[in-house]
């Protein structure tokens, strides 16, 4: 029953962001594919969600990507994390939380007009690796930091 | 703010023509992993597809998972945007919830 109805829902949902993005001549149909990708977010280990999200587990580190997260957090329930590119052609930031239950927790694609830098908050359960990815002509590059958690915020 | 039904507030700045938006849902963003009082494991409700419009162009386009905190925070910047122009924002979650919003880009502060 459950299953039927995501399946449902996965498919509604990829249809009507297809035809918008088709229509708006605004995405390739390869990133229309992209839509939830259900393999990268449920992804229990680092490695999974780096495979699943990008096809591959290791990207290059850079030192132009700028991760900006607390060296201690608090509440583990909202860590305000920024990443910020100074890599040409920057057109997707991911965030990702080693030691989350699920690692990845956001990937944001940014338009033309849209500067590579994005600020949001995400839940910590422990204190963990906060690694940053981004697509930069086609290529992967990433940065990490180690973020303390005193109370976590994913429950359980 | 001007509706404060919907479920999609924004504060945005202008500096030339360079919009910085500041985004809030409203969103329980559950994991799926809490437990109620009683022990029951609350059913995970998040947003997983978030898209904001500018003049027909997706600025941005965020797929999140449950660990993203409750009532999603995000903030970005984009370039060619002037006073008055509209942001349209569109978010969907994971049990087919959805709503979304016509935001006009601001740079006056409002109360």
């Amino acid at each position: 029953m459950d299953q039927q109805r995501r399946l449902l829902l996965k498919s509604t949902l990829a249809a009507s962001t297809t035809g918008v993005a088709i229509s708006a001549g605004l995405l390739t149909p390869k990133a229309v594919l992209a839509a939830w990708n259900s393999a990268a977010f449920e992804a229990k280990d680092l490695n999974a969600a780096m495979t699943g999200a990008f096809g591959a587990t290791a990207p290059e580190e850079s030192n132009q990507i700028e991760l900006k997260a607390p060296e201690v957090a608090e509440n583990g329930a909202s860590v305000t994390v920024t990443v910020s590119s100074k890599l040409a052609k920057t057109n997707a930031i991911s965030i990702l939380v080693q030691n989350n239950a699920q690692p990845l927790s956001a990937t944001f694609n940014l338009g033309a007009t849209t500067e590579a830098t994005i600020t949001t908050n995400i839940k910590m359960g422990k204190t963990s690796d906060v690694i940053a990815v981004v697509k930069a002509d086609g290529k992967l590059y990433s940065t990490k930091q180690l973020v303390k958690v005193t109370i976590g915020g994913c429950g359980g | 703010m001007a509706n404060t039904n919907s479920t999609i507030q924004i504060k945005s700045s202008l500096k030339k023509d360079v919009a910085t938006i500041r985004l809030l849902v409203s969103h329980p963003m559950e994991t799926g992993m809490r437990k109620d009082k009683k022990g029951n494991l609350i059913p995970a409700k998040f947003i997983q597809s978030l898209i904001c419009e500018h003049a027909g162009n997706t600025v941005l386009d965020a797929e999140l998972n449950s660990t993203i905190s409750t009532n999603p925070y995000i903030k970005f910047q984009f370039s060619g945007a002037k006073d008055g122009d509209s942001l349209k924002i569109s978010w969907s979650d994971n049990t087919g919830g959805k709503d979304s919003a016509e935001l006009e880009i601001t740079s006056k502060r409002k109360k």
